[in-house]
């Protein structure tokens, strides 16, 4: 994720996954070994066709090739959902060149097709995704119901089977305490949000999830511009509480906040992952509102993942404990920081 | 807070869910919600709780919502042999058939889930062709029953003729 494309300064990523299913075939919870090797076959058989070329290159790895941390890799870069990395039963992930477009084959339906794209993009997400459906479509006979829709595993997936999804860093927002009102005015118009927080209230990071939860009843069109609309005005809620913040008395005391956690990530030694999550948010805000100019937001939203645990393992190349982790994830942020000598003896 | 799963480690990942204006609240620790396939790091995979929609599945069960079959329990598909009973605990389909087995039993649960029960979206272009073809086929016959108590036969035929030339089409693609 590069921290570029509209509105990046508050929507992280736009996501659409679609989940389809083949006709006649068992979903793949119940699918016996060879039922699933059969879909496994057809599909991506239907993905190394060629078909996908004009779209971009992209490359077929049977998860039963990659091991455990490979795995937890791809599910922190959002590529592989867990319950794919988990149940790696002739599970395969086809995923393009530029990790935009990634295809799951076997998870809990037989084809999901996930398009991430950087930045406020939910309606080309959209448009990528149904093309790729359509190609997958003309070679492969979905489920398919007149009355249902498309038929997926679970029936909070029937009909468009689409869930369509914005990531948000909304950290004033959570600091002018309008968060739990505009969360709550969200799940009003059908919509549901997720965050990760911290023991309290406060969310970890700031980092919002808000996606469509009706699959069933509404065309794909009404979906989007309902998650488009409703992202548009918390987009816009945003941006004045951070002007509002840096007018007021208030600003200094937001400054203070900025400096304080960027000076931490720059020369700490210790962080764990909460800790981290906050800090980070804090600088992604004071570049976002010209306070801090030496740093980019792409270095950030890199850290945002780097600094989990599977892919510090990864990085370091080693199994850590939860110490070890909190020792190198203070080193590779010092160091994304450009802080690397301070602790090499100075 | 305490999650409420395992009532020890502390709550990290708050869910919000909203069906027809009833709103609940779920707060898990981090291992008790990825038991639930509810990590944060699957975002992808939606809004889904099992235990959730498990719970809405067996509140619909007992007192069968139709009223009519006594034993739902023990519908079964003829086609990945899940029972009714299985799907209510599992909240998951065993297969496509599941949905014309269980047939109207689903529909107070998908209003529940999404406030609807019939698609309105996209219609995938090969077999929905087809749907469109049988929707028609289907019109044609109600036309050609009143044809017939009409006494209309000339006409009939002209519509009897037009159904198998539909029904070769669908037979042939
Ligand atoms: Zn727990
Ligand atoms: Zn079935």
């Amino acid at each position: 994720m590069q921290g570029t494309g509209p509105d990046a300064d508050i929507v992280i990523s736009s996501r659409v996954r679609i989940a389809r299913n083949l006709l006649g075939h068992p979903f793949p919870m119940l699918a016996t070994n060879q039922q699933s090797q059969e879909v496994m076959e057809r599909l991506t058989s239907v993905g190394n066709s060629g078909r996908l070329n004009e779209i971009g290159r992209f490359e077929t790895i049977p998860l039963s090739d990659l091991n455990e941390l490979e795995r937890r890799v791809l599910v922190e870069k959002h590529l592989i959902s867990p319950n794919l990395a988990n149940e790696s039963r002739c599970g395969a992930l086809v995923l393009s060149d530029n990790e935009s477009v990634s295809i799951m084959v076997n998870e809990e339906d037989h084809l999901r097709i996930q398009c991430l794209y950087p930045g406020f993009q939910i309606n080309e997400a959209w448009e990528l995704a149904s093309r790729i459906d359509d190609i997958f479509e003309e070679e492969a006979d979905y489920a398919f119901d007149e009355r249902r829709g498309f038929l997926t595993s679970c029936p909070t997936n029937v009909g468009t089977g689409i869930r369509a999804s914005v990531m948000m860093h909304l950290p004033a927002l959570v600091m002018t305490q309008q968060i739990n009102r505009i969360l709550s005015a969200i799940t009003q118009v059908g919509l549901a949000v997720r965050g990760m927080y911290g023991e309290g209230s406060e969310a970890l990071g700031n980092l919002f999830q808000i996606s469509n939860q009706i699959t069933l009843g509404q065309s794909e069109h009404e979906i989007i511009d309902n998650l488009h609309s409703v992202a548009k005005q918390i987009i816009e809620h945003e941006r004045a509480a951070r002007e509002r913040m840096m007018q007021q008395e208030s600003r200094v005391r937001l400054e203070d906040r900025v400096f304080r956690s960027y000076g931490i990530l720059s020369h700490a030694s210790i962080m764990d992952s909460k800790e981290a999550a906050q800090r980070l948010s804090d600088v992604r805000l004071g570049i976002d509102l010209g306070l801090i100019r030496d740093v980019s937001p792409q270095v950030m939203n890199e850290l945002m993942v780097l600094t989990q645990p599977g892919f510090l393992q990864h990085t370091f190349n080693e199994k850590l404990n939860m110490d070890q982790r909190d020792i190198r994830r203070a080193e590779l942020i010092r160091q994304h920081l450009g802080r690397k000598s301070d602790h090499g003896g100075v | 807070m305490i999650c409420q799963e395992c009532g020890k480690r502390p709550a990290t990942l708050h869910f919000m869910k909203n069906v027809n204006g009833e709103k609940t609240e779920f707060h898990f620790c981090e291992s008790c919600a990825r038991e639930k396939g509810e990590g944060l790091a699957s975002p992808a995979s939606g809004f889904s709780i099992h235990s959730l929609l498990s719970g809405l599945l067996d509140f619909e069960t007992p007192g069968g919502v139709g009223g009519l079959s006594a034993k739902p329990q023990a519908l079964r598909c003829d086609n990945c042999g899940l029972t009714y009973g299985q799907f209510s605990k599992m909240g998951r389909f065993g297969c496509s058939n599941c949905y014309d087995q269980f047939g109207d039993k689903l529909d107070p649960i998908l209003k529940r889930v999404h406030g609807n029960t019939v698609h309105v979206g996209k219609v995938p272009k090969r077999s929905g062709g087809q749907i469109q073809l049988k929707r028609e086929i289907e019109n044609l016959r109600h036309e050609l029953h009143d044809l017939i108590g009409r006494e209309e036969f000339e006409h009939a035929a002209k519509i009897r003729d037009r159904i198998r030339e539909l029904e070769r089409s669908v037979a042939e693609t």
